[in-house]
Order: C-alpha cells, then sequence, then structure tokens
C-alpha cells in the first residue's frame, strides 16, 4: 500500500465513525423525499440536525475550498464520503442551483469578495438562489436575451422579463443574465447577482401541464442592482453563463425520479397486469420493453459512473450525451408507468386514485420538461455533433 | 473510455499500433479476394509472439494473466479492423475454459499451447438454428474407459483452423434438458471427424462438423459428467463479454469512419456534416454508443473480479452491443448513401460482419430473455 492509499483508508476510517456518530438512523434511505421539496428544506429536528453536523464539517460541499466553508475533500475523498454515506442509506443534505450550478461558477469566477460573502452562507444551507436565463424571447437561443443592465454610475439599473425561473418562489438571490451592450449578441451578455428583495422584482408563479407550481416567471422594473455584484468583466456573461450550464447539465443527467411510483417497472407491471402460467408478465410485448427500457437506465447510470471517473476537472460536453440519455429513460419509464397502470393510471383528482397513481401521471407529465430544460434535446444534439463530433468545423 | 492502468495503457497502444501497422481492413480484404483462407497464418504468428493469446492464461502456464480486462482492449482495437484471428476463441474462450473447468493435468497440457499459440482450440457448442445449450442432442456414450461421439455440430469458429475442440455433448437426458450435457476434449484430427466449412456472410472460418463413432478417452471430459451445462454457461458469458467488446470496438471505426465521410462529402455546395439532420443522427449514435462503452467496460471488469454481478454485466454487453451493432451498421451504409452498397468499400465488412456477432453465442433477444427470468419476470 503506498502513502496514498494509507491516507485514503484512513479517510475513510474517519468518515465511517463520524457518519456513524452523526447520521440520524431515522433519515436512513429517506434523501429522495428532501430532494423533492427542493428548493425548500424539510421541517423536523433530525433533518435540521444532521443539515447542522454536515454543514459545519464543510461536507455539505464536499469539494469546496474550507476557507470558504467548504469540505475541502479530494475527488477521491468524496467518492469514499458518497460512498460510506451509500452504505447506510445516508445522503448529502444540500441540494439545489446553489450547491450544483451557481457555487462552483462562482468559484471559478467570483472576486475573493463575492466568493466571502455568497458562498459561506451556501455552505450553511441558509441561501437559496435561482437562475435568471431565459426569457419569452430567449429559449433555446438563449443569447438573444434582452433584459437590459443600464449603467447609472454606482449601480445597474435592470429591467426586462425572465421566465421558467425555478423555485424563484422562494429565492433570496438571482444570478442573471443580463444585456449591457445592444451591439454584440453573445458579447453582449453580463453575470448580475440580484438579491430578490430589491425593489422592482416581482414573481408570478406559473402553473404546468402536471398542475405543479415549481416554475415563475421573473419581471424586473427598474431594479437597481450595485455594481459589485458583476462576477467577471462586463460582457463575459457568456463564458460564464455556458460553464455554469455545463454543471447545470451533470445535475440533471444524474438526477433520479422522485414521486410516484418508484418500484421496479417488472414489479408493478405484475401487479397492475398479471402473470401467465410461466411467471411472466402477462402482456409480452410490454415485457419486452421493460427489459430494453431497464437495460438502458443501468447503462445510463454506468455512464453517469464512468464520466465522473474519467473526468479530471468538472462536467464536460459529456455532460449533453448524460442529459440526452437520462430523458430518454425518464420520459420511457413515465409513459410505460401510464400505460401499465392503465385506467388507474390516468386519474388526476380524487379518491378512485391512489396518491402513487396520481403522482405518476403528475410526474409522467412533469418528465416532458426535462428534455426542454437546461437545454432541449436537440440543443444537446448540437453542442455533441459541434463540440465533441467536430461537424462545423469545416465550414 | 475506462481510466487504464499503466500496464493497459501499453496493451491498448501497442494494439493498435499493430491493427493499424500488420492487420488493417485493407488485409482482410486481401484475405477474402484471395481465396487463400479465412485466416493469415503468418499474422497468427505475430499475434502469438507478442503474448496475446495468453492473456487470460496464468503465468505459470506461460500467460500473463491480464484477465478479460486486458484481452478486452485487444479484441476492440482489433474489432475496429475486423481482424480475422482466432484469438478469440482460443486465446479467450477456449483458455477461460480450462481455466474454469479443466483438471491440473489438462491446464498444463492444453494451457500453454494455447498461450504460445502452437495450438488453437474452438468451441463446438451449437446444433441448432439458434444458440441454445440445452438442446444439445450430439451424444457421447461411454465406451470401454472412455466416450464415443455422434452427432454434428455447427458454427463451430475457426473451425477449418482448430487443432482441438471443446464439444458440448450429451451423456444423458434429453434435448431441452440442461442436466446431462459434459464438454470434453477431442483432437480435430480424430478419426470419424468430418469438417466442412461454412461459406458465411462474414467469410471467416466457421465450421460443420460431424462426429461419426469418434473415441475418445475417459481424461477428455473437462469438468463433471453430465454437469457442464451451468460451468458452461460461465464460460460463455467471458465469451459473450469478449464478443461485445469486438462489437464495441467495430462500432467506434463504423461511427468513426462514417463522420469522417460526412465531413467530406459535398453535395448542395454543403460538406454533409453541415446538415443539422444528419448531426442530431451522429449524436443520437454517439449517445448510445456511450452507453454500450460502459455496459461493456462494466462487464469487463465484473468478470475479473468474478463476483454475482458477472450474469447480468454479461446479459447487458451483450445485448446491447447486438442491438447497437445493428443499428450502426446499419446506418453507416446509409449515411455513405451509394457508395456503401458497393463491395469495394468496407462498410459492407462490417455489416456483414455484425450481422454474425449479433447472433453468436445468444442475440440481444435471447440476453433480454435471460435479463427478464433473472428478475423473475
Amino acid at each position: 500500500m503506498n502513502v496514498q492509499d494509507s491516507q485514503l483508508s484512513a479517510f475513510r476510517a474517519e468518515a465511517r465513525e463520524w457518519l456513524d456518530k452523526n447520521f440520524p438512523k431515522s433519515l436512513a434511505h429517506r434523501g429522495d423525499e428532501y430532494f423533492d421539496i427542493a428548493p425548500r428544506y424539510p421541517e423536523g429536528e433530525d433533518w435540521a440536525a444532521w443539515r447542522k453536523a454536515m454543514c459545519s464539517k464543510g461536507w455539505g460541499t464536499p469539494t469546496w475550498p474550507t476557507e470558504y466553508g467548504g469540505g475541502g475533500l479530494t475527488r477521491q475523498q468524496t467518492l469514499i464520503l458518497r460512498d460510506e454515506l451509500e452504505k447506510i442509506g445516508g445522503f448529502i443534505p444540500l441540494t439545489g442551483i446553489a450547491v450544483s450550478m451557481f457555487g462552483p461558477t462562482l468559484l471559478e469566477y467570483g472576486t475573493a469578495e463575492q466568493k466571502q460573502r455568497h458562498i459561506p452562507p451556501i455552505c450553511r444551507g441558509e441561501t437559496i438562489w435561482c437562475q435568471g436565463y431565459s426569457e419569452p424571447g430567449a429559449g433555446s437561443d438563449l443569447a438573444s436575451l434582452k433584459t437590459r443592465a443600464e449603467d447609472i454610475g454606482d449601480n445597474f439599473l435592470v429591467n426586462g422579463q425572465k421566465i421558467w425561473t425555478s423555485g424563484s418562489m422562494h429565492a433570496h438571490w438571482c444570478f442573471c443574465l443580463v444585456r449591457t451592450d445592444t451591439s454584440h449578441k453573445h458579447e453582449g451578455i453580463s453575470f448580475l447577482l440580484i438579491d430578490m428583495k430589491s425593489p422592482g422584482v416581482e414573481v408570478r408563479p406559473i402553473t404546468l401541464i402536471s398542475g405543479k407550481q415549481s416554475f415563475a416567471e421573473v419581471f424586473f422594473t427598474d431594479v437597481k442592482v450595485p455594481k459589485e455584484n458583476l462576477v467577471g468583466g462586463l460582457r463575459e456573461g457568456w463564458t460564464i453563463a455556458k460553464r455554469l450550464m455545463q454543471f447545470e447539465r451533470e445535475g440533471i443527467g444524474a438526477r433520479r425520479m422522485t414521486v410516484g411510483e418508484l418500484r421496479p417497472l417488472d414489479e408493478v407491471a405484475r401487479e397492475y397486469i398479471g402473470t401467465d402460467a410461466e411467471g411472466r408478465i402477462a402482456d409480452l410485448d410490454l415485457r419486452a420493453r421493460i427489459v430494453r427500457h431497464q437495460m438502458w437506465e443501468r447503462a445510463h447510470r454506468l455512464t453517469v459512473a464512468r464520466v465522473a471517473d474519467e473526468a479530471k476537472t468538472g462536467p464536460s460536453e459529456a455532460t449533453s450525451v448524460l442529459k440526452n440519455a437520462a430523458s430518454h429513460a425518464l420520459q420511457t419509464r413515465g409513459e410505460m408507468l401510464t400505460e401499465i397502470m392503465g385506467f388507474q393510471g390516468i386519474g388526476w383528482d380524487g379518491d378512485d386514485y391512489t396518491q402513487t397513481e396520481k403522482d405518476s401521471m403528475k410526474q409522467m407529465l412533469q418528465n416532458k420538461a426535462h428534455s426542454i430544460y437546461g437545454g432541449t434535446y436537440e440543443v444537446q444534439a448540437n453542442i455533441i455533433s459541434k463540440r465533441i463530433l467536430g461537424m462545423l468545423d469545416h465550414q | 473510455m475506462a481510466v487504464l492502468t499503466e500496464e493497459q495503457t501499453m496493451l491498448r497502444d501497442g494494439a493498435q499500433d499493430w491493427v493499424t501497422d500488420r492487420a488493417p481492413v485493407s488485409a482482410f480484404r486481401k484475405l477474402r479476394d484471395s481465396g487463400a483462407g479465412t485466416m493469415d497464418p503468418a499474422l497468427w504468428k505475430e499475434i502469438a509472439e507478442m503474448g496475446w493469446a495468453g492473456i487470460v492464461v496464468p503465468e505459470e502456464h506461460g500467460g500473463s494473466d491480464f484477465g478479460l480486462t486486458g484481452m478486452g482492449l485487444v479484441l476492440e482495437e482489433m474489432g475496429k479492423q475486423l481482424v480475422a484471428s482466432p484469438l478469440f476463441i482460443s486465446g479467450l474462450v477456449a483458455a477461460t475454459a480450462f481455466r474454469q473447468m479443466g483438471s491440473a493435468a489438462q491446464q498444463g497440457e492444453w494451457l500453454p499451447r494455447i498461450a504460445d499459440g502452437s495450438a488453437i482450440v474452438t468451441l463446438a457448442v451449437d446444433e441448432g438454428n439458434r444458440h441454445d445449450t440445452a438442446r444439445t442432442a450430439l451424444t457421447a456414450e461411454a465406451s470401454g474407459s472412455g466416450y464415443v461421439l455422434n452427432g454434428t455440430k455447427t458454427m463451430v469458429i475457426d473451425g477449418m483452423d482448430a487443432d482441438a475442440m471443446l464439444v458440448l455433448a450429451r451423456t444423458s437426458g434429453a434435448p431441452g434438458h440442461s442436466a446431462g450435457l459434459t464438454l470434453l476434449i477431442v483432437p480435430t484430427d480424430a478419426a470419424g471427424i468430418e469438417r466442412h466449412g461454412l461459406a458465411t456472410v462474414d467469410r471467416r472460418g466457421h465450421a460443420k462438423v460431424t462426429f461419426s463413432g469418434v473415441q475418445v478417452g475417459p481424461d477428455a471430459v473437462l469438468g463433471e459428467v453430465g454437469g457442464a451445462h451451468a460451468p458452461l454457461e460461465k464460460v460463455l458469458d467471458v465469451a459473450r463479454v469478449g464478443l461485445a467488446a469486438e462489437m464495441l470496438g467495430m462500432c467506434q471505426q463504423a461511427f468513426d469512419t462514417t463522420l469522417a465521410y460526412l465531413k467530406t462529402r459535398v453535395q448542395f455546395n454543403t460538406i454533409l456534416a453541415q446538415f443539422q439532420a444528419l448531426q442530431h443522427r451522429m449524436a443520437d449514435l454517439f449517445m448510445e454508443m456511450q452507453l454500450v462503452r460502459s455496459a461493456v467496460e462494466h462487464a469487463v471488469r465484473e468478470i475479473d473480479a468474478g463476483g454475482d454481478g458477472a450474469e447480468e454485466a454479461a446479459i447487458l454487453a451483450k445485448a446491447m452491443a447486438s442491438d447497437f451493432a445493428n443499428k450502426m451498421t446499419r446506418q453507416m451504409i446509409q449515411l455513405h448513401g451509394g457508395i456503401g452498397m458497393t463491395d469495394q468499400y468496407d462498410a459492407g465488412f462490417y455489416i456483414k460482419r455484425s450481422r454474425l456477432l449479433e447472433m453468436t453465442f445468444g442475440n440481444a433477444a435471447q440476453h433480454c430473455e435471460r435479463w427478464a427470468r433473472m428478475r423473475g419476470y
């Protein structure tokens, strides 16, 4: 065993002992409930205690630098930590945009003052952030965004409208793409941090086809934003925005289904459809499709692990591959559940359907967003063909 | 690509260099056009000299014991250029069978010869129109202290070039039952053996072998008499992952060749790579190929780890690689257009080889069936 190996096994022993002492047994295997209500945090003593313990240790954000409240762990140590967590049904109690997308980006592009101000509260799980990217006229063509930030001396004056801003109803802060220069498209964009309590910010929730209100529109009317809240230089916003979107896709590509029917499809199918004399799911065509779906899902998980293994520094274009593969897996599963549950699977409300049945339908509908947000399936295909396959290289 | 150790990287790079230098597709084309045979003995000699035939053979028997992780890398590189060699069947499958099922004496006799390439050993398991070992009808009847074999085997890989065969025979029970099967080592020059080369679409050396009163001694039996089914399935799972690695290499090359073509072919005053319909098709193929790669690399590791996960991993790798190889070779032709249809272009070689590998040791549908049964549905 070399020095590095023995240090790692010492870390494993230390992590195991600490987790054994601090992880509330009552929360074992309950990480999914937790993520489902993001960006809010669940109520209850054990939840609070677990969050507090992990955050004071810095392990809520294990790879972030200790000077800002992170854990300062190496990639290998983080893998060990996750491994030890998994063994006891544990989970990292911080989630959401701030941890998965904004924090890593600010650590790369923010000034020391900006990091000192914003990163520690994220590590403590205190601030909720939302993402001011899409606009009514700027969806897939994000760089055509129009929200203006005008230089008025010490402040920017922001006017415009953002849409599909998830979690904005609860958010304390918004990282926002704004136009500071109208003469250039991509190069006219800047990256601005806006306090959601500022006068002139208005949030209007949007009801989706699933009945959920997880997204909202955000209106900015003469909102004053201090100049110190500009990340990177003026007109450098697009570069930062793209980096952040890589972190975003990485998160989306690895996401699991969290509500509705969570059991393996074959189990659900045996219950709703029954089996033949040989014990096979009575619908043989469906049975064959369940197999192929499970194989795809398994291979997708293996790819998530492989990409993490191969990655030396953060996410790459491979995240576009993972995101599209995940969209396919999630949406196929949602559709198949509806098919399997039959008449019981098409309920919306009322006592004729179980909660799981109703949630499964809503999840199927909600999942349609997976191939739209964070860059549509087609935009990801553009990125793969352009950046990985170099299909635009010979123009 | 999985993270490799230094030794594995050297092996992979060595294989890549040798294959592109010594055995590119053009070498296979030359062999086919010459009609001289189904493999090039000179290339096989070079493969053996580099030690690849001994990659899964223990060091005490003259191998390097690099496992399927090592062999998979070489097979993947060979798959890229469709190298015709008995490395897969002898160096991987037969060697694994001896390792897992053979006695110390059998290992001592055969493994060193497999490792140095002086003996080519193949596997004779298939009889019907589909791979299904339980349906074995070829009989081995006890006679004196040994056995007498009667029956016919088909799709025996590199059967015309093999020095010996591991033959799956029925010593009791009826076709359809997995009990009563026995694996025996039989030299191909034994009296009563008649070999007939099959002109398969991939132009490789598959054979039909007829056994008419072939006599073997008691020491020909590998493992337990009547109990070969379960241990042989484990050997076959190793073989299936090897095939998946070969198919992965084939797919990678088919993809790369197609991509390069799209970047040069001009129509409507534009290179084809500029068309979004083709960009998106390539992006989807690329995505699926990544999933297949993960499945194959996972299976290789699971097999070498020897744990409970090996069977599921092998099923996943063979099913996904077979499905994708089918799709990728179809798209290779479609995206090449007319030239893809011509014999002078290599696309045809890839689709022909693919169709054969897809069904070797069970096609995707058969492995999906295994997957479902394994999970009890």
